[in-house]
């Protein structure tokens, strides 16, 4: 969906997403390197379960919230990537953390 | 505890930058708090990353101009409060800040919020979908990571950030599919009365001539007086379609669609804090009403940049400038002649930067259907309530936003209406015949950004500890 | 002029339940109310129909809301058929969590008086120790310090927000009419019934009933009625929407059919101020943690609050104006509750014009006769 077409003077690192690595680059939104990873979504809405993917990216439309390190409803599009950061997509109405 | 600040700021985009540097040039203590990890606002988002030459030449020199101002805050002795969300503020004022796991409260008795806009709700049907995203997210991926579009693009919308977006993604190799430019053609001539007055400001009319220009040069098609789009697809974007006003429906397949209709203030602080707010129907939105040095009806709360009204990087300075002036005045840093006389140059300034904008306003004044979008349209995308629903809702004794608030469930997600409250009074306002500024907006409440129980139960075990 | 045969002044819980019965009944009701941005505390509601723990020293309350508790199957499943509109009700009985031993023993103390308060009134609270309550909340985990709690099964849940558009939807569909931004600034009684009038309109009516929340005390006085009230600001969280993990509702906690969660509510003598505060968002919370301590990670979604009509000893008035028969003023905190009740038989009371023997405790003449007493 969106690509990077240029090597960035930023540090490349991994990330993981519902447990598969990929690459992005250190201190870039985490909004973004979702936005090209398939399948390009990042949630499903509690009320319906419909796909949502990052829409604005600057904090307002709450449709990029994942998991990230445990922690559920974050927005992605406010996370810097850093390495090791484990992501999962989060699907409809989230339990009671644990 | 260590003595607060003389003055917080929220919002560290290019007005709370400079209102920040000059408080801090007259020896004022200033806290700058910002959600972004670095300096720059949306405008300047990722100034102080260095980019390679080809992004950092799309970007262009407008953008590279932030650099300076950024290293020169850096240096001023401002406490800068990055990656940190405010949910709450009180009078006082006391305002609820979290940074990473830690909540806390700055307290200043001034407060300055210089949040910026966000872009207009521009809901149609299937805006929904992944692959829908809008311009100025595009844009923040384009500066803060050189992300494009992988294949060519349409882009659907009106105002310069599309055609200072296409530039760019041009001047990076990007492709573009097509322009659905939905400015209504009727805007042009109501837009040329105030040509004159806009050619004080010719050289950001010149800009904007130029992106055209080296759009049309490409020879990509680009397609005016679009009155409705839309988006299909199963789980995510496949098709769009469009309506010419008056034509036929015409679809394609697509992978990624852009969409912008211009942006307004964030007036969520200032309707949440009881401000008075005036209904501009020159840019269709909410303002807070403000006196010269930018307060507002509250006592001490002050208000610059694009949430004072939409004026652009430039004016945003200015007026950050401006109230910069005026709060030293306040704290008897300067008496009000010498404020006077140090704001008439940047109040001259700021009227050249603000004299292209009734021309632009006009020019792209929105097309009507994004305010009364079609009946099964979802409106509000947290709770994803369509049009239908509101309308309904509203029928049953004619209520208000409010009222259809809590009868459908409009405005109750996590983004607190920040993308559907404007639909919501257009459409009652259009039901009921009424100006969208007699109908009003949602009542306001915190959060205004997230904050766990768990952020907040920490804040009562300190106070109980006190 | 428009004229009605009963004029209701409000749209609230109050005004609504009893509009909504008195057209049941056949009555042409009209029903006037104020501006979107007033007080209401009809949207600031908890949404608990709730019975355990009430009416203390006023076994008249307490057999009013049991029997609202044992109407509201009925006046639910009637609602919504009307109005077309669920209301998300539910009789599962309801939950008060006690925290340490001394809380679980007071609690189980206080129940007992209540229910010696009624002769022969069937048992319908218990007590469930920290085990008991475990297995009855086998998906919750709670906090350390839970000890317990009662269970009355009289207690259930309904959306109040779904309940207040079905009540006026039935109104509606029934042939009378909700107006909105009408707000009554004068009560009058003419040659042919009252005279209610706004700012730039006048209605008619043959009865008028006043159920304006806080603002009842100024127009009930139009018509010689002074009833004593005062604001009481209450406050309420909500997450996020949540996976179901909390079947029963409990007093001050519940999950709410769309998945969030309320918390609620402040108890705050703060004037007619509906704000909220940081201090009490974080009392809440902390409240709610100490409960269900996973609770912790669940993004706040909103904090609002609304003002309770209180009455001096916070019971219902419900009163005819003698100089002005046909005028009634209304008023209670506990709306949703009372709201099966208030449809079905103060409605038909207002019917007849005459309020019957066992609401006579309700009439605000109380309080004067408490201060005859006192001196």
């Amino acid at each position: 969906m969106f690509v990077r077409p240029f090597d960035s003077q930023q540090k490349a690192v991994p990330v993981v997403i519902d447990g598969e690595t990929v690459m992005a680059a250190e201190g870039e939104m985490l909004a973004s390197v979702l936005l090209r990873t398939v399948p390009f979504y990042t949630r499903t809405t509690p009320v319906s379960e419909s796909r949502r993917a990052p829409y604005c990216l600057m904090g307002v439309c709450f449709d990029c919230l994942a998991v990230v390190d445990g922690v559920a409803s974050v927005q992605t599009c406010l996370v810097p990537v850093r390495a090791g950061m484990r992501v999962e997509r989060q699907h409809g109405r989230r339990e009671v953390p644990l | 505890m260590s003595p607060g600040p003389d003055v917080i700021i929220l919002g560290a985009g290019p007005a709370g930058m400079a209102a920040a540097t000059r408080l801090r040039d007259c020896g004022v203590a200033v806290t700058l708090i910002d959600e972004q990890p670095a300096l720059g606002g949306q405008i300047w988002r990722g100034i102080e990353t260095s980019h390679n030459g080809p992004l950092e030449n799309a970007l262009g020199k407008d953008y590279r101009a932030g650099a300076g101002p950024a290293a020169v805050l850096r240096a001023s002795g401002a406490e800068l409060r990055l990656a940190a969300q405010v949910w709450q503020i009180e009078e006082g004022w006391r305002v609820f800040v979290k940074t990473g796991d830690a909540v806390g409260m700055v307290t200043a008795p001034i407060l300055l919020l210089a949040s910026g806009a966000q872009e207009r709700p521009n809901p149609f049907p299937g805006w929904t979908l992944p692959g829908v995203v809008s311009v100025g997210g595009a844009q923040i991926m384009l500066k803060t990571s050189g992300q494009v579009p992988e294949n060519p693009v349409w882009v659907a919308g009106s105002g310069p950030l599309p055609l200072l977006y296409m530039t760019q993604l041009l001047a990076l190799g990007g492709r573009l599919a097509g322009y659905l430019d939905t400015a209504p053609r009727e805007n042009f001539s109501k837009a040329l009365p105030h040509f004159p007055a806009a050619l004080t400001g010719w050289r950001d009319l010149y800009k904007g001539a130029r992106w055209l220009w080296q759009l049309r040069r490409t020879g990509i098609p680009v397609i005016s007086d679009v009155a409705e789009i839309e988006a299909k697809g199963n789980d995510r974007l496949e098709t769009i379609a469009y309506r010419r006003r008056g034509g036929e429906w015409i679809s394609m397949p697509a992978e990624v669609l852009l969409a912008h209709e211009g942006v307004v203030p964030g007036v969520h602080f200032t309707l949440a804090l009881g401000c008075e707010h005036d209904w501009r129907d020159d840019q269709l939105c909410f303002a807070p009403r403000l006196d010269d040095w930018g307060e507002t009806s509250r006592e001490g709360l002050f208000v610059a940049g694009d949430g004072a009204g939409i004026g652009g990087a430039e004016a945003a300075r200015l007026r950050g400038e401006i109230t910069a002036i005026g709060i030293a005045r306040r704290l008897g840093k300067s008496s009000e002649s010498e404020a006077a006389r140090l704001a008439k140059s940047p109040r001259r300034e700021l009227a050249r930067a603000l004299a292209t904008r009734p021309f632009l306003d006009a020019l792209y004044r929105p097309r009507p259907e994004i305010f009364v979008p079609a009946a099964e349209t979802v409106v509000c995308r947290c709770e994803e309530v369509t049009a239908k629903q509101i309308l309904d809702a509203a029928r049953l004794g004619g209520s208000g936003p409010n009222q259809v608030k809590a009868f459908t469930r409009a405005g109750m997600g996590p983004c607190q209406g920040r993308q559907c409250g404007y639909t919501v009074s257009h459409l009652l306002a259009r039901q009921q015949d009424k100006s969208v500024g007699d109908v009003g907006f949602f009542h306001i409440r915190p959060p205004l950004k997230p904050v766990s129980l768990g952020d907040l139960a920490a804040l009562h075990v300190e106070e109980s500890a006190l | 002029m428009q004229s009605a045969e009963v004029i209701i002044v409000g749209a609230g819980m109050v005004g609504s339940a009893v509009a909504y019965g008195l057209a049941r009944a056949g009555r042409r009701v009209l029903v006037l109310d104020g501006g979107d941005g007033d007080f209401r505390a009809a949207r600031a509601n908890f949404g608990l129909v709730w019975v355990q723990g009430k009416g203390a020293d006023m076994p008249a309350y307490q057999v009013l809301t049991r029997d609202s508790s044992d109407l509201w199957p009925q006046f639910a499943g009637e609602l919504a058929e009307v109005a077309g509109v669920p209301v998300d009700y539910e009789r599962k009985g309801g939950l008060a969590f006690c925290l340490g031993d001394r809380d679980f023993e007071a609690r189980g103390l206080a129940l007992h008086r209540l229910h010696n308060q009624l002769s022969a009134a069937e048992q319908d609270c218990e007590m469930l120790d920290r085990v008991a309550l475990e297995k009855r909340l086998p998906r919750v985990e709670f906090g350390n310090n839970v000890s317990g709690a009662s269970y009355c099964w009289r207690d259930g849940q309904v959306n109040p927000l779904r309940l207040l558009q079905a009540m006026h939807a039935g109104i509606e569909r029934l042939g009378g009419r909700v107006l909105a931004a009408c707000e009554v600034s004068q009560i009058e009684r003419g040659e042919q019934g009252f005279r209610v009038a706004t700012a730039n309109q006048v209605f008619g009516a043959d009865k008028v009933v006043i159920a304006a929340g806080v603002a009842t005390k100024g127009l009930a006085l139009q018509v010689g009625l002074d009833v004593p009230l005062r604001p009481q600001r209450g406050q309420v969280l909500v997450t996020e929407r949540m996976a179901p993990f909390l079947p029963l509702p409990a007093s001050g906690l519940r999950q709410t059919a769309e998945g969030t969660v309320m918390i609620g509510a402040t108890k705050e003598e703060v004037g007619l101020d509906a704000g909220t505060t940081m201090s009490s968002a974080a009392y809440l919370a902390d409240k709610a943690l100490q409960v269900v301590p996973r609770l912790a990670g669940a993004r706040l979604v909103r904090q609002w609050s609304g003002l309770r009509v209180m009455t001096p000893d916070s019971f219902p008035v419900y009163a005819q104006s003698q100089s002005h028969p046909g005028a009634f003023a209304l008023l209670c905190h506990s709306g949703v509750t009372l709201a099966a009740c208030h449809a079905e038989r103060l409605a038909e009371a207002i019917d007849r014009g005459v309020l019957p023997a066992n609401l006579e405790p309700f009439h605000h003449q109380r309080f004067s006769r408490d201060v005859r007493q006192a001196i």
